[in-house]
């Protein structure tokens, strides 16, 4: 029942963005539209009339069409799976996010085990082993990530190991001379250019789980079962591992589905600046050529893989933490 | 010693413990130092660096001397005076964006704590919503669609879906708040709504939200540069964004390494700036919750 209630707030919340984003992007693509249709004017030859009539239907948009009946058919559209048509790649959506999707999710996915784990094992080092040097370290660390944004962090590693030392491309998820497919040298090529924006996610995030880890740990370390470990004489490492580091995990899984969306919406930031042509830097190209299309099919998916992330974690969190019921 | 001169020494015995507090907190103490530097900088900056937009090629890519401490950009202009100029642009944006991101905040929050039942849920619905999806492609689908051309209403948009935070901080601490005894006794004095919203409660969040007024003007900072640096908004020449916009997208600056100067200076002075506002807020923590202080 409580996890119908989480899934019907999923939703909702899904639902309300989506009429958001109808509404906001709605008023806008006459002139998009019309760009579009000059140019089959230009290049068929045909009246501004039929170009205009033949774009309209590619789109799917209808000046005269009451609001309310474009609503309804743009969410049964979305509710098909249809996302939408790029006026500027003139094709379906779908067909773009079936080419970005995969990259931003390997990007992102990487970036965050990569990240999670090593700041969780930093912050548990410094929470087991108060004052040492590895805290002011870390602490310092954090406000230095903290006062950086993401996509300076992303400049900043662009210009260095990319421009002037470069040992890492310029641009691209994989070398255009390799052939796609399952060989070696093509995830070579896949893993050298995912890299830097690995890089730039990974420092920029580090930090934060250590301080969150930490703080976790520390409280968890006041608990009787940490003192009743001891008092079995159960090793060191065993207490730290099993008992204070499983322990301290739990709060930090619902902290991931954050993570995942504030990554996600600065994916638009770190693949225009590393030229990676995922979600983000496909969702650039649609906001700067004014393609509303692409935009709101774009922010649509981004909208629900970040509500999916949330309700996942929701969930897995309650399933690995018995003290948290769904209640209510 | 009349009562209004007891209070005016009390309240300055309060601001000089306060100062004491801050001073002492090193960190805390360099984030105030920044943000001064900054806030001067933004206020008499441009009447003491003047700013020359004419294009000087001869000049171009100068490394940094005392005619140009931080060099000159891609056209000859001196790039402290740059960073100067648009210090005020940069900074006026950040705290309108602010102000609005704290009075939407401020407004959920209690309506939704005082009020409770169907009108609570609707907001935190509302609320959660905001929180859940990521701001940065919805104030990049704004600001596309509504094509910002002043700072007014980019400052808008930056607000439009960043309150999430404090709103639901606002109204957990009114939830506890108005349970509280003096709000009772208030209400059973008859004082009414407005005096217990304006006189009991604002005052007791009132340091939550100054130092969440901090955090969110960094917030503002970073996404405003973000969406400049896309080129989405290109009203001001001089904006940090704008200039980082110029360095890597259209004068290619950062390829060569003459331009690095020029590249790096927004992208420091940004950083400064965060890490000031980052560490004051810092301190003001400690300074207005005294379980912290150690």
């Amino acid at each position: 029942m409580a996890v119908l209630k989480r899934i019907a707030v999923a939703l909702v919340t899904l639902f309300f963005v989506t009429t958001l984003t109808f509404f906001v992007v709605r008023n806008t693509p006459g002139d998009a539209l019309q760009v579009w249709a000059l140019e089959i004017v230009q290049t068929y030859g045909i009246s501004m009339e039929d170009a205009m009539k033949q774009v309209r239907a590619m789109y799917g948009y209808d000046p005269d069409e009451p609001v309310l009946s474009q609503y309804i058919r743009y969410v049964k559209g979305l509710a098909r799976g249809n996302l939408g048509t790029s006026i500027l790649y003139k094709s379906s959506v779908n067909e773009i996010v079936f080419q970005a999707l995969p990259w931003t999710v390997f990007i992102l996915s990487t970036s965050l085990v990569l990240s999670f784990s090593i700041g969780a094992l930093l912050g548990m080092a410094i929470a087991w082993k108060r004052k040492t040097v590895l805290d002011p370290i870390i602490t310092g660390y954090a406000a230095i990530t903290g006062a950086t944004p993401d996509y300076i962090t992303a400049l900043i590693l662009l210009i260095i190991f990319a421009i002037n030392l470069k040992w890492f491309p310029l641009k691209g998820a994989y070398d255009p001379a390799v052939k796609p497919g399952f060989t070696w040298e093509f995830i070579k090529s896949v893993l050298y250019h995912g890299v830097l924006p690995i890089a730039a996610y990974t420092f920029e995030n580090t930090a934060a789980w250590a301080l969150a880890m930490k703080g976790s740990a520390v409280s968890v370390l006041g608990e009787d079962y940490i003192m009743a470990a001891w008092a079995r004489g159960l090793k060191e490492r065993r207490i730290m591992t099993r008992y204070m580091g499983r322990n301290a995990m739990l709060p930090l899984v619902t902290g991931l589905a954050i993570a995942f969306g504030s990554m996600m919406g600065g994916s638009v930031l770190i693949e225009t600046i590393f030229n990676y042509p995922g979600i983000g830097w496909f969702f650039n190209q649609a906001v700067a050529r004014r393609d509303y299309g692409l935009m709101q099919g774009l922010f649509f998916l981004t909208a629900a893989a970040v509500i999916l992330a949330n309700l996942i974690a929701d969930l897995l969190y309650t399933r690995l933490d018995p003290r948290i019921r769904l209640e209510e | 010693m009349t009562v209004a001169s007891i209070r005016a020494e009390s309240r300055w015995r309060t601001w000089y413990a306060t100062f004491l507090i801050l001073y002492r907190n090193k960190r805390a103490f360099v984030g105030f130092l920044i943000l001064l530097a900054f806030l001067l900088m933004a206020i008499v900056g441009p009447y003491l660096v003047p700013l020359d937009m004419s294009a000087r090629y001869a000049e171009r890519y100068l490394p940094p001397s005392w005619e140009h401490p931080l060099g000159t950009d891609f056209v000859g202009r001196d790039t402290f005076a740059l960073i100067v100029h648009g210090s005020r642009d940069v900074l006026s944006i950040a705290f309108l964006a602010a102000l609005f991101t704290v009075g939407i905040a401020l407004a959920v929050g209690m309506v939704a704590g005082l009020q409770g039942g169907l009108v609570d849920a609707v907001l935190m619905l509302l609320t959660n919503t905001v929180l859940t999806i990521p701001k940065f492609p919805v104030m990049l689908v704004f600001a596309t669609v509504f094509r910002v051309k002043d700072p007014f209403s980019l400052a808008l948009i930056l607000s439009v879906w960043a309150w999430g935070g404090l709103a639901r901080a606002v109204r957990s601490q009114i939830l506890s708040l108005k349970e509280r005894e003096f709000i009772e006794a208030a209400r059973v004095m008859g004082l009414g709504l407005p005096h217990i919203v304006v006189r009991e409660l604002l005052p007791n969040i009132m340091p939550y939200v100054a130092i969440n007024f901090l955090y969110i003007m960094k917030d503002a900072i970073t996404a405003s540069v973000g969406l400049m640096f896309l080129g989405i908004i290109p009203f001001s020449a001089t904006n940090w964004g704008m200039m980082l916009n110029l360095a890597t997208q259209q004068s290619g600056a950062i390829y060569i390494p003459q331009g690095l100067y020029y590249a790096l200076a927004p992208m420091v002075a940004i950083i400064l700036f965060q890490l000031g506002a980052l560490f004051f807020a810092h301190g003001l923590d400690e300074v207005l919750n005294p379980r912290l202080r150690s």
